[in-house]
């Protein structure tokens, strides 16, 4: 039972063991055979979460359920997305080793174990297999000074995000008894209200998990790293790990501490306010496209956990939607940002864009598809996102966070206009041509976020089977 | 239930999409793929008008139900479905649309000369997204198409306008999403509290009057801007001087009735208690507006700019018609609201038609246009005359109603109605005067050739519909009787209730 259970999470573990020695072994480059042979585990995992089983394993420390499956389909979509981007941009860089897959596949088994943890261990295990990997990747390209700045602020401020984990964790443990998620959950209803220690350890591990999906205040090192990794790392970053990451964060809020609503609810809102606030607010200056998504990017997880902090199913449903438009949203205007490169140059800036509308017309309607979808102007699909969250909010009677949420996205489409504006009313010079891999990304991305209104139905069916096996 | 025996409405909504589809995959030389561009563009919008005619013949004048009823599943655990249908009301916005839709494309023939394939893309995907809100019975449907208005727009004037596009085009859209986005919050709450997005079923709902006020200051948020009333209006004239003619047609023409629509749609029928509530301000932004902007109009240098100003003035008197809340009052705003589209939209093509010669739109860079061009002189002043409303002409029937049903809710604001006519006749003759009459003061203006056929073509189903609104304006007030009828009837019923509470 337990074995069959987690046979996604072995297969791709095995796929990967099995690329990593296929790529040390011959002399020649290997990179572009294990790329295709994890884009495949990838499929081939996708494919097993579809199949597997309900249940528990391990003692109750790995659940399967509706929501792990509609988790970690978005995280192995983001992960063979962020990949797919990744190989041509790596070559062209002089970065094509085949530890980059490699290192992608790990850090996805630590995200769907983190999806599945029930357990604190089985949840420190998850997100230090995946922070490992990202840390590495980060500072992927090690010659430039900038990445491994990156790399290393990543890896510090990580480290202390751990350390604040662990010690929530070992509160939690102390004042519970256990680090079962199930039986912390009968520890808080049974005793006579939850023990105070029990509280701070929460708050520790929420600051732990905010600083993991980069929520205000805990977002400070997101424009550096965004900025300084490499375009296809930081297109990963901010699509499969926040997912993950928020993943996990609902499932601890709404889980174990379910009962304590009261206290975490306080903290959520305060994130949700701070990050939409800042997000609208800090991008606005921006002149790098990187910072740009990175401040939009903490912008988008403040609009999430508002489906959370609302508290209620309607409102985790909307956040499960949000995040999963958000990813397919994210991906696609990054494979923009990956095929700016003029003269064999990569570009960051957002005047780099100048004139695409008349040298890439294709390209540009997509780029202006998936900013205005961020934006939320209907009927794109991310003003889906948002209307499920704020109808959310509204019902809820979460007045300030709706009225601070429409403000804050009237803001930020400022910004995102301005990328349309660079592209459609200013002239520049063409772009090298984009490989097929990222058009193939472009295609799939835009038509997802244009016809999403045509066919929501599936996506509502399965977020909503997902958020009954969340809250039972 | 259809009249028409088929899903007409939809069919009017989305065959502009439709044809915007096919420009996309046009390839080929650049000189072939505009003049295609050009002509599927044309006969799309021909053939949409074609069929909405069908809604001109076949709407039930008897009733104030909706028609032409449309209903389909789309979201339904969340109680959001697919429903369209027309009554009295938003009928003749949706021909409207239609209608003008097709002349902007005449007129821009040859103005627009760069990216002509994208430029025909973007009015057509603009046409679906107007005809789908003025039929659209769901609340998210209406906010959807509401909002997906400003993509085509943001373009058309971003991408073909005038020196200062971009700010213009910031300026409309920021201007008009911040208004729209508190209105999503309104339908929200509406949505919540009555488990539907079925407008006619949101009718039957008895909202309590202090949630009445929050909801119609977020839907005036919203709708306020669109109008625009003052002191919201300062994106119009700039949207206008930098639109493409044809850009500020339709925005003149439809967008602008948008949000008047949108009072008439939600404000009066959800909201009694706060419309009764509100109206006496909403009379003083209104009569501001209308003197206010009339005096700046008379200051303008630049044709387009009076026009827009006046666009604001007559829009004002719209608003006062519609908050009257009887049965004059509305009648002549809706009245209003389809002749401010014919004759503004008319209006903004004349300019064009001096702009496209001698590419100004200073008033002082013309002068004695009239011995050059007289056939234009004439037209021209046509549509001066429907502006200023003189009897006989498109503009009369509506202001003078709307003056009249005034006088009941408040003489003074009749009075300032009445007073922002006595403006428009000076500043709509004065602009007249300058540019028409007068000595030739420049030599250059002595080649401008008269108009050419293809403006000929233009003008003339808009001469005869001015000349038709204001010698037989029953044809148009028979669509909107009933449903102005029952509109005021149900606002007097639910003022008689007694106040209920709970939403």
């Amino acid at each position: 039972m337990n074995w069959t259970l987690i046979l996604p999470e072995l297969a791709l573990a095995l796929v990967g063991l099995v690329a990593m020695v296929a790529g040390v072994l011959p002399k020649r480059d290997t990179t572009f055979g294990v790329s295709m042979g994890v884009l495949g585990g990838l499929l081939l995992a996708g494919v097993l979460v579809l199949a597997q089983p309900e249940g528990n394993a391990f003692g109750g420390q790995y659940v399967a359920d509706a929501f792990t499956r509609f988790m970690k389909l978005l995280v192995v979509a983001g992960a063979a997305l962020g990949l797919l981007l990744a190989i041509d941009w790596n070559a062209k860089e002089g970065l094509s080793k085949f530890e980059f897959p490699l290192l992608v596949l790990f850090s996805t088994i630590g995200m769907m174990i983190m999806v599945s943890a029930n357990d604190l261990i089985a949840l420190y295990m998850g997100l230090e297999l995946l922070s490992l990997s990202l840390y590495v990747i980060a500072a992927f390209n090690r010659d430039s000074e900038r990445s491994s700045e990156a790399g290393l602020k990543y890896f510090v401020l990580g480290a202390l995000a751990s350390g604040l984990l662990l010690y929530g964790s070992s509160l939690i443990y102390g004042f519970s008894g256990t680090t079962n998620f199930d039986r912390i959950a009968d520890a808080i209803s049974s005793a006579e209200g939850a023990p105070f220690g029990l509280v701070v350890g929460l708050v520790f591990v929420l600051a732990a998990l905010a600083f993991k999906v980069s929520a205000v205040p805990f977002h400070m090192w997101t424009p550096d790293v965004y900025e300084g990794a490499p375009t296809p790392v930081t297109a990963f970053f901010a699509s499969a790990p926040k997912v993950a990451a928020i993943a996990l964060l609902v499932r601890v809020a709404a889980g174990p501490f379910g009962d304590l609503v009261a206290q975490w609810q306080q903290v959520i809102v305060l994130c949700s306010l701070g990050s939409m606030i800042l997000g609208a607010l800090a991008a606005i200056g921006q002149k790098n496209i990187k910072r740009l998504m990175a401040y939009s990017s903490i912008g988008h997880v403040g609009y999430a956990l508002m489906g959370l902090a609302v508290g209620s199913e309607l409102g985790v449903r909307g956040l499960l939607l949000y995040m999963a438009i958000y990813l397919f949203t994210n991906v696609g205007a990054f494979a923009v940002l990956i095929a700016m490169r003029r003269k064999g140059r990569a570009l960051e800036g957002i005047d780099d864009l100048a004139g695409l509308g008349k040298t890439d017309p294709a390209m540009a309607l997509a780029m202006t598809l998936f900013m205005l979808s961020m934006a939320g102007i209907p009927p794109l699909a991310g003003f889906f996102g948002k209307l499920y969250v704020f109808l959310a909010a509204v019902q809820g009677g979460f007045w300030t966070l709706a009225v601070v949420g429409v403000l804050s996205s009237a803001v930020s489409a400022y910004y995102y206009l301005r990328v349309i504006k660079v592209m459609f009313f200013d002239s520049g010079e063409a772009l090298d041509p984009r490989p097929a891999s990222l058009s193939m990304v472009l295609a799939g991305t835009g038509l997802f976020t244009t016809f999403f209104f045509l066919f929501p139905a599936p996506f509502l069916a399965a977020a909503q089977a997902a958020v009954a096996a969340l809250l039972g | 239930m259809n009249a028409a025996g088929f899903p007409l409405l939809s069919l009017l909504t989305f065959l502009p999409l439709l044809g915007a589809g096919i420009l996309l995959f046009v390839r080929g030389e650049e000189q072939a793929v505009a003049a295609n561009a050009r002509w599927t563009a044309l006969w799309t919008s021909l053939i949409t008008f074609g069929l909405s005619l069908i809604l001109w013949f076949q709407f039930d004048k008897t009733t104030a139900d909706f028609q032409f009823v449309e209903r389909l599943d789309w979201m339904p655990e969340f109680g959001l479905g697919y429903h369209m249908g027309v009554d009295g009301i938003s009928v003749l916005f949706v021909l409207l649309s239609t209608a003008l839709t097709p002349l902007c494309i005449l007129s821009s023939w040859e103005a627009i000369q760069s990216r002509v394939r994208e430029y025909m893309i973007a009015f057509l995907v603009l046409e679906t997204m107007m005809i789908g809100m003025f039929s659209s019975l769901d609340m998210v449907m209406f906010y959807i198409f509401f909002e997906g208005v400003l993509i085509p727009m943001f373009l058309i004037i971003g991408v073909w306008g005038g020196a200062r596009r971009v700010y213009a085009a910031y300026k409309l859209f920021l201007y008009t999403l911040l208004g729209s986005l508190l209105m999503l919050l309104a339908l929200l709450a509406l949505w919540y509290a009555a488990g539907t997005t079925y407008i006619p079923a949101l009718f039957e709902l008895r909202i309590a009057p202090h949630v009445q006020v929050w909801l119609f200051l977020a839907f005036f948020a919203s709708f306020a801007v669109k109008v625009p009333m003052w002191p919201v209006h300062t994106w119009l004239p700039d949207a206008h001087v930098e639109a493409p003619t044809a850009g500020s047609v339709i925005l003149a023409g439809v967008l602008l009735k948008m949000g008047a629509y949108g009072f008439l749609r939600f404000s009066l029928p959800l909201l009694p208690q706060a419309v009764e509530w509100f109206a006496p301000l909403i009379f003083a932004l209104s009569v501001i507006a209308v003197v206010y902007t009339s005096l700046v109009a008379l200051a303008q240098e630049d044709m387009k700019k009076l026009i827009a100003y006046s666009s604001v003035a007559h829009m004002g008197i719209v608003t006062i018609g519609i908050f009257t809340m009887n049965h004059q009052g509305i009648s002549g705003a809706i009245f209003q609201m389809l002749s401010h589209g014919v004759v503004s939209g008319a209006l903004f093509l004349c300019v064009g038609v001096l702009y496209d010669r001698v590419h100004s739109r200073e008033i002082l860079r013309y002068g004695g246009v009239a011995k050059i061009m007289p056939v234009y002189a004439a037209v021209f002043m046509l549509f001066t005359m429907g502006s200023v409303a003189l009897p006989g002409t498109a503009g009369f029937p509506g202001e003078f109603l709307v003056i009249v049903g005034a006088w009941h809710a408040n003489p003074w604001v009749a009075f300032g109605a009445a007073l922002g006519m006595i403006l428009g006749a000076a500043y709509m003759l004065w602009l007249y005067r300058r540019v028409i009459f007068s000595r030739i003061t420049r030599d250059d203006l002595r080649v401008l050739l008269d108009l050419s056929p293809r403006e000929v073509v233009t003008f003339a189903p808009l001469i005869v519909l001015t000349l038709w609104m204001g010698l037989y304006p029953s044809s148009f007030f028979s669509f909107f009787e009933v449903s102005v009828a029952a509109l005021v009837t149900r606002h007097e019923a639910a003022m008689a209730l007694p106040r209920l509470a709970g939403m």
